[in-house]
């Protein structure tokens, strides 16, 4: 998928995180902000590009501030943002390319 | 050197330091030593007057020096203005390479880190420390070395010389002009003083600081015009709503109830529960709720208290004012209920010493029966760590933690499985500042485990039937299943500071936190 133009999802809720994508400059560039960065700063960038990888999302720049989500919900937050971004908000592929 | 809890003691640190590695709970019982006394300077003639027009005065009376030793008392805790105050002027002084021996420092001391960052401070001993000065020892700011020793650790290191005190500031909400010393009667009260009376007895010059002047006598004395050189009066000591809050309201987070109800359950269900048990709880909200079902069921059952300790706060004086506990022994007032209801004759004051200094002939925290305790960590070989975040850096204090877990006959944590996405039930805690043959018992909001070495206890809750039971080992799988298993924190190799055990041996060391990236 493409990203079409700025859009965000969560919020700074402790065990949420913020998620913003804007079109990228022809690859991922990640900026991550974590309150377990120490602890948990791979798995959550793992996390990050294996979903958007399968949205199919390479050229986006993506922002996140987590406060301490589960993988779930980074998860979803970055799906969320995706679709925003392209205006999708009905008949959502649950359970194929967003889970 | 690995040490009885399987830490790394660094040669080096313990040439440094001259210490020997954590060897086990009761090492030093039995081993005789010395008493250290102070040097003391008579005040024979009738016209001494003891009052100093300002702190600078004060300083210069007691012939500060670099390279000396002070001491404060955190009474006034997050409404201390003491610290500041003092530091401040001594920094105009320009004197150098003190060491902050404080009995803990907080958030309120956070304007002491450019102070370390220029020299002014370059050894800190204390409880713990939070805030920024946390950050700043865990960043390597400190030049020497940060000792973190519990409550009653630190009157062991007083008494038996180890740290030599050249200048104790006692803030006192009232003093006379001869330096009879009480923790209220005046505007910025803190009901006991108890942290102190070992500064009293140890430091070389004491100073007493109040913001209250009265009468002569002032009695009864909580620290005595015997032990004081100097009396000076300042505007203001603290900031009262910042020492005591009003007390915290009843939690309703149901998690925090769920393992209150556990908590309760553990108490009523093993063998010291029945007439005359002794208790002791923090401030945290399942704490706090523990008492409160715990009451209930003491009303039920008519069992009542025989003593308990702390650290109080309103539900432990409300007991006292039902009659259901025969008397509190208080080192630290907690809310304003606890300040105030130091006045009921049942409602003792007992000095840090007495409460857990494990070097005198026997301290409260001994004849405890449960306590309950609160950790930010909790391993699997039921060590528990209350001093360094699971991100490395230094943010929390050891208190009465190692003191009431080694005395007490039955050792209750409380610790949600979760803090956010950190699991608290871990493979190795951070840092060791309880060693786990102190922990009984470790209640979580998925379920309760007991240490293999209390067979009795299992044997209890499990006739009992009333907590789900599970293995140490269980609950840090559930939480890994949850959170995923955490990366280990990266350090330098550089040792900022260490954890001092109740006998002065070194339970652990915290290294200085890399920079991540």
């Amino acid at each position: 998928m493409e990203i079409k133009k700025p859009a965000v999802a969560g919020t700074l809720e402790s065990s949420d995180c913020m998620v913003t994508v804007e079109p990228g400059q022809g690859e991922i560039e990640l900026d991550l902000d974590s309150v377990v960065i120490r602890q948990y700063g791979k798995q959550i960038r793992k996390i990050i590009h294996e979903t958007l990888d399968r949205l199919d999302v390479n050229n986006a720049k993506v922002t996140v501030v987590d406060k301490g989500a589960l993988d779930c919900t980074i998860k979803a937050r970055v799906e969320c943002a995706v679709y925003r971004s392209n205006d999708i908000r009905d008949n959502l592929p649950w359970g194929g390319v967003i889970r | 050197m690995i040490n009885a809890v399987g830490r790394e003691i660094p040669d080096e640190i313990l040439k440094a330091t001259g210490k020997e590695p954590f060897q086990g709970n009761n090492y030093k019982n039995g081993v005789p030593f010395r008493r250290q006394g102070p040097i003391i300077r008579p005040v024979m003639e009738n016209t001494h007057n003891k009052l100093v027009k300002d702190i600078h005065e004060a300083l210069v009376k007691c012939k500060a020096h670099n390279g000396m030793t002070i001491s404060f008392h955190h009474h006034f805790r997050e409404g201390d203005l003491i610290v500041n105050m003092v530091m401040e002027e001594i920094h105009k002084m320009g004197i150098k390479n003190i060491t902050l021996a404080a009995t803990s420092l907080g958030k309120a001391h956070d304007p002491l880190v450019p102070m370390i960052e220029d020299g002014t401070i370059t050894r800190i001993e204390a409880s713990g420390v939070r805030g920024k000065i946390g950050q700043a020892i865990s960043d390597g700011k400190l030049k020497g070395l940060a000792i973190m020793r519990s409550h009653g650790g630190r009157v062991r290191s007083l008494v038996t010389g180890e740290t030599k005190v050249d200048i104790a500031f006692i803030g006192a909400p009232t003093s006379d002009d001869y330096g009879n010393l009480r923790g209220i009667g005046g505007k910025t009260n803190c009901g006991v003083l108890s942290y102190s009376h070992v500064d009293g007895d140890c430091a070389e010059y004491v100073v007493a600081i109040t913001d209250c002047l009265v009468p002569f006598p002032n009695f009864p004395a909580h620290i005595s015009m015997t032990k004081v050189d100097y009396v000076c009066v300042v505007d203001a000591i603290g900031i009262p709503e910042k020492i005591a809050t009003g007390a915290a309201k009843p939690t309703t987070d149901q998690r925090k109830l769920m393992m209150a109800e556990y908590c309760t359950q553990v108490v009523v269900n093993t063998p010291y529960f029945k007439e005359g048990f002794s208790y002791q709880t923090g401030v945290g909200g399942a704490s706090i709720a523990s008492t409160i079902s715990l009451t209930k069921i003491m009303e039920e059952r008519g069992i009542k208290m025989g003593f308990g300790v702390g650290g109080l706060t309103k539900p432990m004086c409300d007991l006292l004012d039902r009659g259901m506990v025969r008397v509190l022994m208080d080192t630290q007032a907690f809310d304003l209920d606890a300040v105030s209801n130091v006045i009921n004759p049942a409602h003792h004051r007992i000095t840090a010493g007495a409460y857990a200094n494990p070097f005198n002939k026997g301290a409260f925290v001994n004849k405890l029966d449960y306590v309950i305790l609160a950790s930010l960590e909790v391993d699997v070989h039921f060590n528990c760590n209350v001093v360094v975040g699971s991100d490395g850096v230094i943010t929390g204090a050891q208190g009465g933690h190692p003191d009431t877990a080694q005395g007490a006959k039955c050792t209750i944590v409380i610790c949600p499985l979760l803090q956010g996405r950190i699991p608290a039930i871990c493979s190795e805690v951070t840092t060791v500042t309880t060693p786990g043959e102190s922990v009984d018992v470790v209640v979580t909001d998925y379920g309760v485990a007991v240490n293999p070495n209390r067979h009795d206890l299992l044997e209890c809750l499990q006739k009992a039937d009333c907590v789900p039971l599970k293995t140490i080992e269980e609950l840090r799988d559930i939480a890994y299943a949850i959170v995923g298993e955490p990366e280990p924190v990266q350090f330098e190799d550089r040792i900022v500071g260490i954890i001092e055990a109740r006998d002065g041996t070194i339970m652990d060391v915290v290294r200085q936190v890399k920079h991540y990236g």
